[in-house]
């Protein structure tokens, strides 16, 4: 067990323990705040894994637009969640089965993969990464297609997301 | 060295949670945290297979920037939709939100 | 035109009379009369021209003009329907066609044409008068028209059309057709007045006696076809191989050869249709008829059919009589039923009131006379009566109705409500109404054969001569008899009729009729008067020779075979028959020349008991009606109708709807209700209660959607994962 073994465990740990928190705690802006924690610990991994770049997006968007979002609208709706009582529905234990096992049949689908446990291999000797991922992006002969159209995805759900939550005059 | 299989284990995990989360949640804006949490699994499981089996290609993180903007898209209008529907009804209890019952 | 031809569409007219009346014109009084005489006097020109040219032929007995067609297929050939004309048909046409055209004639003025419409009459009820104003403002009550005026023109051809057809028919099927037709009419003519319930009783008597001669007569016709394999004239009668052949062939009666029995199954057609004893009964009913039908059905025309046909088939009936020189059996019952039926129907017509019913009484009587002279061979002297007695009865008949108009003139102008017919109502009419008295007279005469001047003498002699020569003593005292009480009646309705003085008011207001119903009457007593002239016999003393004896000779033609009778040259019958005419009409005119107003009959406190025989009728009516008409509206009524088919044929009927309507029932209520109703509608509440249970899946919550998405999921994945890629 080497000490990346180690520190791979432990961040796994706190990712899965706040997760567990996210779900299952009573009070919302508590689950806000495990929620940011497990977003730390995602990016971590995304260090481990060598895509520093997406660490920093994951911090920057996610626990900075996407976490502060949640808690507005955690917030903005405290007056009615009194946050007391179960906050699970009647068949959450249902829920539970029916997702452990999915996770069961996923590792178990998986480990019958010959590459599953696939060592890592040397990272290519190229040049920026950074630069190359934003080439492909905008290039027609790779993903300039999916990018435009997530741009245009983003403009929808602003538009909409406005549009939705306008309060009427006089309503 | 981290075998692939630890990567995918937490993944997998992970996305079980937040599937948990968005079955059994009572608040709709925990449903939406839960959806958040399958999200970061499906962005970590992409990651750990571009490492792993292509790390000379590109198309392993593009999609992760796909998926980025679209979770961020989706919790916008997810957000407005509670906030919507917590204006209207006075309540962000999904079961209580059940018109289509038969 | 060929005289063949000719002779085929003798018939015609009156037959499109009858269509065109019925269907077009039966509104217009006018055109439907015009069409009837118009055919009556069309048939009757081409009769005449038949005539012309028919006796100058040469041998007509043995070459007859005769024409023929296919008419229907039978085994390997065909049967044939034509015409044939011989003396018979040539002496029988002339009567025939005289006679329906004088009774059309006739028709026109005893129907009140012209008239106007009386205000009581209705639709086969006779008409009962008019009243009119005058332009004094005076009401007197006139004579109305006949409600019923076309139709009766339109049966009256119907009629003339079959009398024709029969008459040149060359077969015996199409004479047969011939006569049934007739029998319809005679059923239609009869019932005209319909209304009246003794009209439509008489009709139907008259049909079903007629019916029942003619169901023996149709056995004859099937048992000639059967032997001979033909009905043609020619095949059967004027073969002698053939008539050797028939009345040596034994048939099933024993006694009978097959010419005999056929022959008196066809006779018994003739007794039927010409009122003989047994089956006379209907006749005197079918007065209830007007006058114009009873004179050509009962006088000129259906009732001489009878005859006709019997003359027809006189070698038949004759067959073996030349040879052994002994009357055949099948003559001697025709002899027998002749002559009793001659003397029978005198007696009756002595006790008779009603005008007509005297003549219908003669009529049988005459009729039997030349079925007599027929029973003992005297075929020509048959046919001779046939003619002359067709005229002299048809006079008398239609004189008849001009007296009933007359008297009904009276009735109308009185008011008093008597019977016109009733000749004790009657008296003087021969001031009121000369020339139907004169008519009247010379056919009185005829009949009872008033000498050398009447044509009745003159063959009644021929028929008393025939008797008299075959040494057929009974039949020659019964004929003598009931001449002698023909001549007697005779004067005695016109004594009662026309001389002494008027018995009641009616007769003393009586009219001469108009000239429409005069004309035929003045026709008729002219033939009546000179046909006999056509028959002097050779032996008569002084005239004898002096004129040939036409009709003897040209019926000879006919060439019946017959044995030699020495022409006995006897006088007796001659005397006989001057004995009898004179005798007779001197004792009635004695008897009844001053009847007063409301007397009995003279002959009445006589006879006593006897008187009342005969005016009943010797109580035939009531013995049939107690022998046959009862028990046969026993078996209809009660036994047919009420028992079998009430009882028996509904009964089963309603008792296999019974059955079926319990069997209905009882799948409805064991099988229909319990287990199909049930059966779906449990199946319907098993849906419904599925229903119920299933729908609380549907809770409306998109997590238990979700939930429940994701176990099937699963488990299908897994399944495939197992089955498909394990595999």
């Amino acid at each position: 067990m080497t000490l990346l073994q180690l520190f791979f465990l432990f961040v796994s740990a706190v990712i899965l323990g706040s997760a567990v928190m996210v779900v299952s705690t009573r009070k919302m802006l508590h689950a806000a705040f495990w929620l940011i924690l497990a977003l730390f610990g995602v990016a971590v991994i995304f260090v481990l894994l060598q895509a520093s770049f997406f660490a920093v997006v994951q911090v920057v968007i996610y626990i900075g637009a996407i976490a502060i979002l949640i808690l507005f609208a955690v917030m903005l709706t405290r007056r009615v969640m009194a946050d007391v009582g179960p906050q699970v529905i009647r068949a959450w234990w249902l829920a539970g089965i029916a997702a452990a096992l999915l996770c069961a049949v996923l590792v178990w689908l998986l480990s019958s993969w010959n590459g599953f446990t696939a060592s890592l291999p040397p990272l290519p000797q190229r040049g920026d990464p950074i630069a190359e991922l934003g080439q492909a992006l905008v290039s027609p002969n790779a993903f300039a297609l999916p990018f435009e159209v997530a741009s245009v995805l983003l403009l929808a759900a602003l538009v909409g997301a406005i549009y939705i939550a306008w309060e009427r005059k006089g309503k | 060295m981290i075998p692939l299989s630890w990567f995918l284990i937490l993944a997998a995990a992970l996305f079980c949670i937040g599937l948990y989360g968005v079955l059994a949640r009572k608040n709709a804006i925990g449903i939406l945290m839960g959806v958040e949490l399958m999200l970061n699994a499906v962005n970590i499981n992409l990651l750990a297979f571009w490492r792993y089996r292509t790390p000379a290609e590109t198309a392993g993180p593009a999609f992760v920037v796909i998926v980025f903007a679209v979770a961020a898209a989706e919790v916008a209008v997810g957000l407005a939709l509670i906030i919507s529907a917590y204006r209207r009804r006075n309540t962000v209890i999904a079961d209580e939100i059940d018109l289509l019952k038969g | 035109m060929s005289i063949a031809t000719l002779i085929w569409l003798i018939p015609l007219p009156p037959l499109l009379a009858f269509g065109l009346i019925a269907l077009f014109t039966h509104r217009s009084k006018g055109l439907s009369h015009t069409l009837g005489v118009g055919a009556a006097l069309l048939s009757w020109l081409a009769s005449m021209l038949v005539i012309w040219r028919a006796v100058r032929l040469p041998d007509l007995g043995q070459n007859p003009i005769t024409s023929a067609v296919d008419w229907f297929p039978t085994a390997n050939n065909w049967f044939k329907i034509g015409i044939q004309v011989d003396p018979l048909t040539v002496v029988t046409l002339f009567f025939v066609a005289w006679t329906i055209a004088m009774i059309f004639i006739y028709s026109v003025g005893y129907h009140n044409y012209g008239q106007p419409v009386g205000e009581n009459d209705r639709p086969g009820l006779q008409p009962h008068g008019a009243t009119v104003t005058d332009a004094h403002g005076h009401t007197h009550r006139v004579p109305s028209v006949e409600p019923l005026y076309s139709r009766f023109f339109a049966f009256l051809s119907l009629f003339a059309f079959g009398m024709y057809f029969l008459v040149v028919s060359d077969n015996l099927l199409s004479l047969y057709i011939g006569w049934e037709i007739m029998g319809l009419c005679s059923y239609l003519l009869i019932g005209f007045w319909y209304a009246k319930e003794s009209a439509r009783n008489a009709a139907i008597k008259a049909f079903i006696t007629t019916r029942v001669g003619d169901m023996f007569m149709l056995l004859g016709i099937v048992y000639l076809y059967s032997v001979t394999g033909t009905l043609n004239y020619r095949a059967l009668f004027a073969d002698p191989q053939m008539l050797a052949r028939l009345a040596q062939a034994p048939s099933y009666i024993p006694g009978l050869s097959v010419a005999g029995m056929s022959g008196l199954l066809l006779f018994i057609g003739t007794v039927g249709k010409s009122a003989q004893w047994p089956l006379h009964v209907w006749l005197p009913d079918a007065m209830e008829g007007p006058t114009p039908v009873s004179a050509m059905i009962h006088a000129a025309t259906m009732v001489s059919a009878g005859v006709y046909l019997v003359v027809r088939i006189f070698p038949l009936v004759s067959a073996g009589w030349a040879e052994s020189g002994a009357i055949t059996p099948a003559m001697s019952v025709i002899g027998f039923i002749g002559a009793f039926t001659a003397l029978f129907a005198a007696t009756i017509a002595l006790g008779q009131n009603d005008i007509k019913r005297v003549l219908a009484y003669s009529t049988i009587s005459q009729l039997g006379y030349m079925i007599a002279a027929l029973g003992v061979g005297a075929y020509a002297a048959a046919a001779f009566h046939l003619v002359t007695h067709a005229f002299f009865k048809a006079l008398l008949f239609l004189g008849s109705g001009s007296v009933i108009h007359g008297m009904e003139h009276g009735v109308l102008h009185t008011g008093e409500h008597i019977d016109p017919q009733d000749m004790y109502n009657m008296g003087g009419l021969r001031k009121k109404m000369p020339v139907t008295f004169w008519t009247f007279l010379i056919g009185g005469l005829a009949l009872s054969g008033f000498p050398l001047v009447t044509a009745g003498f003159w063959s009644k002699d021929a028929i008393l001569t025939g008797a008299f020569q075959g040494g057929h003593w009974i039949a020659f005292t019964a004929l003598a008899l009931a001449a002698l009480l023909t001549a007697f009646y005779t004067m005695r309705q016109i004594a009662l009729t026309f001389l002494g003085e008027p018995r009641t008011q009616a007769a003393a207001h009586a009219v001469e009729s108009r000239p429409s119903m005069v004309l035929p009457l003045v026709v008729l007593a002219f033939f009546a008067v000179t046909l006999g002239w056509l028959g002097i016999p050779r032996e008569f003393p002084i005239i004898g020779g002096a004129l040939p004896d036409f009709f003897e000779n040209f019926l000879h033609g006919m060439a019946y075979a017959v044995p030699e009778i020495e022409a006995a040259g006897s006088l007796i019958p001659l005397f006989t028959s001057l004995v009898v005419a004179l005798g007779g009409l001197y004792l009635g005119w004695l008897v009844y020349r001053r009847v007063a107003p409301g007397a009995a009959d003279p002959l009445a406190a006589p006879l006593g008991v006897v008187y009342t025989v005969i005016r009943r009728k010797y109580y035939f009516d009531e013995a049939y009606d107690f022998l046959f008409v009862r028990p046969s509206r026993w078996l209809a009524e009660t036994f047919t109708a009420a028992w079998m088919d009430r009882g028996v044929i509904d009964g089963a009927l309603h008792a296999i709807a019974r059955a079926f309507v319990w069997i209905g029932g009882a799948l409805r209520r064991g099988f229909d209700i319990p287990v199909v109703n049930r059966g779906f509608e449990s199946v319907g509440q098993g849906a419904r209660l599925l229903g119920g249970e299933l729908r609380q899946v549907q809770t409306g919550r998109v997590q238990q959607y979700m939930i429940t998405a994701l176990l099937v999921a699963l488990v299908f994945g897994l399944l495939f994962y197992y089955f498909f890629v394990l595999a």
